[in-house]
């Protein structure tokens, strides 16, 4: 979304350094926990987990030469607030494979609380039973909702309420950072 | 409120609620909000019927599951009311709102209070009272489905026919279908051949399509072509954009789609036609007539189908046909549909949307 | 017999346009009758006078509505004599005529009589029963004419539905002829409009209606005048609403023949356009939604081009009346799908209102419009109303109040009629009855009108 935002309210905690540093950092932890890359698929959440999912695949390929498949899942129908909420657009679900014993790698950017989570892995039941489910983000800023935590974090940030945590990301965004938006400004909608 | 000194009618002052207008935020549909009934096409736009096929692609997805159930409206009630028969938009309602875990009661008016002369609003009323969120109806007189919709402020209506009036889901499915098969329907020629006067199907199928761009040419005894069509009252803004063409052979040269409309036996008692044999010789749609269209040229029907009479068996059945297509496409669409009047009309304080 | 107080109204401007007259004068009215017109009458010499003030505002005669619906007998729950009179006391209506299609009908003597007993009793403005054509409105056999006009008809009609059979209309004008009382046709050709419930057109191809052409209506108006001219009888054009009716009856008229016409103000104000508004929950709910059945009316309303020739056709006289045809019914008969909602709507208490607007557009003058309310219907029921027609010194004291400026906003909620159905509920209006006076008794006051003693 394209709004101006004032300095004071918003202050960057990675670089595109940072970013990349810690994305090469989980990718080797997750070889390193599954020990090496069979059975394994990444499940990238709409919008920037699929990008970060593909980042991660991309690394694991660089790193060990195999490719780890990454698929995209659209959670919408598994919100839990779907009277509350405008009806978001639906993006295409390329998961269509058998789930079934495989070891499951779900990515998102921003882990809160925790309720996309739980969306996502009642989404993923729907695709066969897996074998193990794991969970990836690049931030983790505190405030769950519900009883989970990730496997991998790129850097926890710890936040207010009142602050909003903003990845942005080369393809979607332009550019590679994360940054912590204050809503003082009266802008406390999406980013 | 003015009255207006010409004549012309009513000018109406709306309240626009101003709460309701500051969603703006770009995950926010087209039309800024969602419907909360579906009545008909006319009033959508161009953008949110593209919004609404988008929804139908992703609902597909679904469908091709081995698991065909997600829980995104789980709680919800929803009533099919049909007060006329019908099999595969009803059954399609069904499936869709099950898929989508919401429980769907069905509702007719044979062996229901209606039998005993309850009027549909009190029908509808009941419905309301008992907490039922969606309402989808059908019913022999135009216009049933806005009686619900003014009367009941706690339910959703979806409009699955209204007598002569409009059967929109059944044209956003077709839109769909032929969007599916070609891309887009900008600059297509469709041929919609039959009985357009008492064709709902037909209304609304000129109004989704002629928004998204087709051209649209009707074909048929021109008994039983509707007044007002070519402007003939000179009311631009009433109807949308048509031609007719009596002539099938004419109208057909060059056609990407061709409609077949369902023609009802008993429309040559009414004096409409002089026999079916007329008809048939001069408006089924036939191999051989369908050689002057496009070659790639797609044949629908809305269904049922009186089979060797407004189609022949051979186009029904053939190739080019996408009527077995139309009616898997239905569950997807009335899924989106669904889905879309179920959610919320305004958006939660939201936190960044990646964490949540 | 207690004789009633004078009453003196003051200051008005009078327009009166039987004689022409149209300017600032008192008006003295003693025991039913009208006693004196005077730019000025001096109230000290008067004792026992109500006086009314009408400063700005205007004072003609009573309205004779040649054509609307009581009800009663056997539709009491849809409209009384009772309340039917008093929403026309407040819509500035003196005198009613009342069509047949009561249950049961009125085509015999005790009907009549039971209408004006109740009148007496209940009814607070003149009422006149209109008689059947034909027995029990069925259309087969001719109504016991003379005897319904020895009791007090004023006109015939099987209004509801027309005279369908063309000879049982030729018999009824050639018998009716020495009655010398008109036969008010509702033109409405059944085998054309079957099944119609709007205007056949654009709107009623969008919403899928089952549409009435103009031609339904055209058609029996031209065998109507081919009958009258074949009889010499008394024709009266029910409730014209198509330019192809205007033309016809214009066409007649030029010819010499002696048929008379009336229009409906809701003819003269809406279209069929009225009936479409589209409903758009992006919009947000409108009162006046699509398939608002109280734009359900026989003759439909019709496209602009209709509504300008008749008003042309009012303007030059083509178009004798303005008749309100008057059609309450209960919530129950509008609260349905528009194929299954009752024809007919609510006009008594909107007229004056709407009409109005007509003047303020510069469509019709307000002598013209005033006429058309007054001297055109009483010249179609004949010389026996020249006493309700106007002002003059020694003509009945049937007058009406009028704030032509009042703006106001229709509320069917606190309509006087049993009717509540009315396209125009939540309109602004301008144009107000203040006074309604009915044989020298003031029979409505508007709550704010200045009345003293």
């Amino acid at each position: 979304m394209k709004r101006a935002f004032g300095v004071m309210n918003q202050h960057k905690v990675m670089n595109d350094q940072d970013v990349r540093r810690a994305l090469a950092r989980i990718s080797h932890e997750i070889l390193e926990r599954n020990k090496g890359t069979d059975d394994l698929i990444m499940v990238g959440l709409y919008t920037r987990g699929v990008t970060i999912a593909q980042r991660l695949s991309e690394n694991i390929q660089k790193f060990e030469g195999t490719i780890v498949p990454v698929e995209s899942l659209d959670i919408s129908l598994y919100r839990d607030d779907v009277q509350l909420r405008i009806a978001q657009p639906i993006k295409p679900t390329t998961l269509a494979a058998d789930i079934s014993g495989m070891k499951v790698v779900l990515v998102d950017d921003v882990l809160f609380t925790g309720r996309s989570i739980r969306a996502s892995m009642d989404s993923l039941q729907d695709f066969g039973r897996a074998k193990e489910i794991q969970l990836a983000v690049l931030v983790d800023r505190g405030h769950r909702e519900l009883p989970l935590r990730a496997d991998y974090v790129g850097k926890n940030i710890p936040t207010s309420l009142e602050e909003q945590v903003r990845v942005r990301l080369i393809e979607t965004d332009g550019t590679d950072d994360v940054v912590i938006v204050r809503s003082g400004d009266g802008n406390n909608s999406n980013g | 409120m003015t009255l207006l000194l010409s004549g012309l009618g009513m000018v109406i002052t709306l309240m626009v609620d101003v709460e309701s207008n500051v969603i703006g935020s770009q995950n926010v549909n087209a039309a800024g909000t969602n419907r909360k009934h579906i009545l008909d096409v006319d009033v959508l736009s161009e953008d949110e019927i593209l919004n609404i096929l988008d929804q139908t692609d992703a609902m597909s997805e679904v469908l091709r599951r081995d698991i065909k159930k997600v829980p995104a409206l789980r709680g919800r009630v929803i009533v099919t009311l049909f007060y006329e028969a019908s099999t595969r938009t009803r059954i399609s309602f069904e499936e869709a709102g099950k898929i989508l875990s919401a429980d769907v009661i069905n509702m007719s008016s044979s062996g229901s209070s209606v039998d005993k002369g309850e009027s549909l609003l009190n029908t509808g009323l009941t419905l309301q009272a008992m907490g039922v969120d969606v309402i989808v109806v059908r019913h022999p007189y135009s216009g049933a489905p806005n009686l619900l919709a003014k009367h009941l402020p706690k339910v959703s209506i979806i409009n699955a026919g209204d007598g002569l009036h409009a059967h929109p889901t059944q044209a956003l499915l077709d839109a769909y279908t032929v969007r599916s098969k070609l891309g887009s329907l900008k600059g297509l020629k469709i041929v919609i051949v039959g009985d357009v006067l008492h064709s709902r199907v037909a209304r609304s199928a000129i109004w989704a399509f002629t928004k998204l761009g087709a051209e649209i040419v009707l074909s048929g005894p021109n008994t039983l072509m509707p007044v007002g069509l070519n402007l003939v009252d000179g009311r631009a803004n009433v109807l949308p954009p048509v031609s007719v063409q009596p002539d099938l052979d004419d109208a057909i040269r060059g056609a990407d789609v061709v409609m077949a409309l369902r023609l009802q036996n008993e429309r040559q008692n009414g004096g409409y036609l002089p026999s079916l044999r007329e008809y048939i010789r001069r408006w089924q749609i036939t191999k051989d007539r369908l050689s002057s269209a496009s070659k790639e040229v797609l044949v629908m029907h809305p269904g049922p189908m009186n089979e060797g009479i407004e189609i022949s068996t051979e186009v029904a059945h053939g190739g080019r046909s996408l009527i077995e297509e139309q009616v898997t496409n239905g569950v997807a669409l009335r899924m989106a549909l669904l889905y879309q009047v179920s959610a919320g009309g305004y958006q939660i304080e939201e936190e960044h949307p990646n964490g949540q | 017999m207690v004789s009633k107080p004078g009453i003196l109204i003051t200051n008005g401007r009078i327009i009166d346009p039987c004689s022409g007259y149209d300017g600032n004068g008192d008006l003295l009215i003693n025991n039913g009758t009208i006693v004196a017109r005077e730019t000025h009458i001096e109230k000290e010499s008067l004792s026992d006078v109500i006086i009314v003030d009408a400063g700005g505002l205007i004072v003609c005669p009573g309205f004779i509505d040649l054509h609307c619906h009581l009800r009663e007998p056997g539709f009491e729950y849809k409209e009384t004599i009772s309340t039917g009179t008093r929403a026309a006391a407040r819509g500035g209506f003196t005198t009613l005529c009342s069509m047949p299609n009561t249950e049961p009908a009125i085509d015999n003597v005790a009907v009549v009589d039971y209408i004006r007993a109740k009148t007496v009793e209940d009814g607070v403005v003149r009422v006149w029963p209109i008689g059947c054509v034909t027995k029990g409105r069925k259309g087969y056999e001719l109504s016991e004419m003379e005897e319904l006009a020895i009791a007090g008809v004023v006109a015939f009609s099987d209004d509801g539905d027309p005279v369908w059979d063309s000879n049982i209309m030729r018999l009824a004008l050639a018998y009716s002829k020495d009655l010398d009382l008109p036969i008010s046709n509702h033109c409405q050709d059944h085998t054309l409009s079957k099944g119609g419930v709007m205007g056949e057109g654009s709107v009623s191809t969008r919403l899928g209606l089952p549409g009435i052409p103009a031609a339904a209506e055209e058609a029996m108006v031209a065998r109507d005048i081919a009958l009258a001219e074949l009889t010499g009888g008394k024709l009266h054009v029910a409730h014209l609403s198509t330019a192809g009716s205007v033309a016809l009856v214009r066409e007649a008229k030029n010819r010499g023949l002696s048929i008379t016409a009336e229009v409906c103000p809701h003819h003269l104000l809406l279209t069929d356009e009225r009936v479409l508004t589209p409903y758009d929950d992006i919009n947000g709910m409108s009162p006046n939604d699509s398939y608002d059945t109280s734009t359900k009316v026989y003759p439909p309303l019709r496209t602009s081009n209709d509504v300008r020739a008749l008003i042309d056709g009012l303007n030059d006289g083509v178009i004798d009346c303005i008749a309100t045809d008057h059609a309450p019914h209960d919530i129950a008969s509008k609260q349905v799908t528009y194929e299954e909602a009752s024809f007919g709507i609510s006009v008594l208490e909107t007229a004056v209102g709407s009409l109005c607007q007509l003047v303020y557009s510069g469509q019709l003058s307000l002598s013209t419009l005033i006429d058309r309310l007054t001297v055109g219907p009483a010249k179609v029921l004949g010389a026996q109303f020249d006493a309700y027609k106007s002002l003059e010194p020694n003509t009945a004291a049937d007058l009406v109040l009028i704030d032509p400026d009042k703006e106001w906003t229709v509320d069917s909620e606190l309509f006087v009629s049993k009717g509540r159905n009315t396209p125009l509920n939540g309109a602004t209006l301008r144009g107000l009855v203040q006074m309604t006076i009915v044989d020298g008794e003031i029979v409505y006051q508007c709550p704010d009108v200045g009345g003293k003693e």
